[in-house]
């Protein structure tokens, strides 16, 4: 279960990659997106994936039985995820205020902050 | 429970809160000085505990060590607070003049505040995944000031600045991921422990990987070039508080996991750490040579001092640690002096370009003392602080027979001198273009208080530390020891042995 989750990041990574060599800015922010969903994924795995077998403690006991997902890294995924989600609600707006006011998406054409004739 | 430890953290968002109740009044701003005030008291409260028990740790809701949350300070963290209290302070006060009322209604200070918090919240966290939250929260504030205002320049900067921070975060979100998948603990107290029994070669792949997410945060080479594409958009007070504290942050968390937790092939990731440390040393410093503006030089000068930090770092030796710890102490207060008398400048010279500014040296000689001050200070003259910052540094690579590291190290600082001179002679010696006087008195009275009280405060604890280094020198040395041998800071943090943890937190 964990190699098919493994190999679904390395795509995921792969093609977030080639989306942010673009030059297009919201090309770049959508591959952004990707490469967290790929980190979240990577936590996740990391707790180990079983299917059918809920965390569930036994009465008495102090820990699960064995053969369960580590529940923590879920949890931090939670998180994760709900912070990402902040960002990039951020990181979109931003990119369309800027395209707004710069009146363009490409990177290169940003040069307001860095002037091209600048050092002399 | 110890209340001096939380204290630094809850007392900037309460103020924050506070800032943005009264945000449409003049009251605000002055709650974000008191605020500060506050909070910088909090943190020489817990550095003075620090100093008389050694590290000092509390368990967040009580669950106990490897399982909740951890809070810790051991000498590094509380003095790296204290320093973040006196930056604060200073720039808050500083904001009260440079902040329009404009942006203050838009929530400036409660941003600012929770900046802050968020700095020192990743200061005082013994949590690898708490650190990842202070870290998203000092980011979160960050974004907003700087964009705060909404020019064009701002929104350019805004992106690079927003777009680049957020691939480092998501690698140190995978590698605490992978950390986690190996090891099975976040604590940071329990990492030491943990990595140890890990497999070295696995263990240095997620070192790397967290060494380029910090070093994007820290503006290393080959990693910073978001750092001079948006530092010298916001306003003076932003960008101020972004140069003193946030790469420092990077810096911070490099020195914590590389010296706690990733040492189990120290020949290999220091040995990167220092190419790394030459190299951003030497790029920054010829970047800033390029430059024709006040606030775009000592952006590139942030990037060229982040080296001397890594360098000591980088040299793993006592005398090395001690040296980046006093530069980083130093550098802060230095760096965010300078771009508040940039502020100064753009404000009575009508800019910050050194080819349309002049004349500041006749016009206002009280601002020009006081950028000579942390200027030379930054190139390493003596008797200032960043003299004895580099001469340790400097003698700990010549004590390691490191001949190359310490040419590149004082040639770094002659260039700064160049970088420097060319601010004092371009903005303050040659007559101003439109043969104008720039003069203070232009200023109303309280205008200039609350300009140069911060300025003048700072540099003369440059010229204090410069003065009488020897009290700083020592506590620099105490960080050094806990960094080398965490003794202190994991008995802090676990209380223990780590071997009866388990049937002890069972119970």
């Amino acid at each position: 279960m964990e190699v098919f989750v493994a190999i679904m990041v390395g795509a995921l990574v792969a093609a977030s990659v080639y989306l942010m060599l673009a030059r297009n800015v919201l090309r770049f922010i959508f591959g952004l997106i990707l490469l967290s969903n790929a980190a979240n994924l990577l936590i996740f795995a990391s707790g180990g994936l079983t299917p059918e077998a809920p965390p569930l403690i036994a009465e008495g006991a102090y820990a699960p039985a064995e053969g369960v997902a580590n529940a923590l890294p879920q949890a931090l995924v939670l998180t994760a995820i709900v912070i990402g989600f902040g960002l990039f609600a951020f990181a979109l707006v931003l990119v369309y205020r800027g395209y707004q006011n710069l009146g363009t998406l490409n990177s290169d054409d940003m040069r307001l902050a860095e002037p091209e004739d600048a050092p002399k | 429970m110890i209340w001096s430890l939380p204290l630094p953290i809850v007392v900037p968002f309460i103020t924050a809160i506070l800032a943005f109740l009264f945000r449409r009044n003049r009251e605000g701003r002055w709650i974000s000085v008191m605020g500060s005030g506050v909070m910088l008291v909090a943190g020489v409260l817990l550095l003075i505990r620090v100093l008389e028990e050694g590290p000092v740790a509390a368990q967040m809701g009580n669950w106990p060590a490897p399982f909740g949350i951890t809070l810790v300070a051991d000498t590094l963290s509380a003095v790296m607070v204290v320093i973040t209290g006196i930056t604060a302070l200073a720039v808050s006060l500083y904001a009260v003049t440079d902040i329009t009322d404009e942006m203050e209604e838009l929530g400036y200070h409660a941003l600012f505040q929770v900046l802050i918090a968020g700095v020192t919240g990743a200061f005082l966290t013994g949590d690898l995944f708490n650190l990842y939250v202070w870290f998203e929260v000092m980011l979160i504030s960050s974004f907003g000031l700087l964009i705060l205002g909404g020019s064009k320049v701002q929104m350019d900067a805004g992106i690079k600045y927003v777009t680049l921070n957020l691939i480092s975060t998501i690698l140190f979100l995978s590698g605490i991921g992978l950390l986690y998948g190996t090891t099975g603990t976040l604590n940071l107290a329990d990492l030491h422990f943990a990595a140890a029994e890990v497999d070295p070669g696995l263990m240095t792949v997620i070192a790397v990987m967290f060494m380029v997410g910090f070093g994007v945060k820290a503006a290393v080479f080959p990693l910073f070039f978001w750092l001079p594409a948006s530092y010298h958009t916001p306003s003076f007070a932003v960008s101020a508080v972004f140069a003193g504290l946030l790469t420092k942050v990077g810096v911070y968390a490099l020195m914590r996991m590389f010296t706690l937790v990733f040492t189990s092939d120290i020949a290999f990731t220091h040995t990167i750490l220092l190419w790394v440390a030459a190299l951003t040393m030497i790029t920054g410093v010829l970047g800033a040579a390029a430059q024709t503006d006040f606030r775009r030089i000592l952006s590139f000068h942030i990037v060229s001092q982040i080296g001397y930090m890594v360098l000591g770092l980088a040299l793993m030796t006592p005398l090395a640690m001690m040296g980046a710890v006093f530069y980083l102490v130093h550098h802060i207060i230095v760096k965010a002096n300078l771009f508040l008398v940039s502020g100064v400048a753009n404000r009575i010279a009508g800019g910050t370009d050194l080819d349309k500014i002049g004349g500041l040296y006749k016009g206002a000689p009280l601002l020009a003392l006081l950028f000579l001050i942390p200027a030379f200070s930054l190139a390493g003259f003596p008797p200032l602080s960043g003299f004895w910052a580099k001469y340790v540094l400097v003698k700990a690579s010549l004590d390691l027979e490191m001949w190359l590291i310490a040419f590149v190290a004082l040639s770094v600082g002659l260039m700064t001198i160049y970088s420097m001179t060319k601010i004092w002679g371009r903005a303050f010696w040659k007559p101003h273009p439109d043969g104008i006087t720039p003069k203070l008195a232009h200023l109303s009275l309280g205008d200039r208080l609350c300009l140069l009280v911060p300025i003048a405060g700072m540099a003369a604890m440059t010229v204090f530390i410069g003065l009488f280094p020897e009290p700083f020198v020592q506590v620099a040395t105490t960080t050094a020891e806990e960094l080398l041998d965490p003794t202190a800071y994991l008995t802090a943090v676990i209380g223990e042995l780590p071997d009866t943890l388990p049937e002890e937190a069972a119970e």
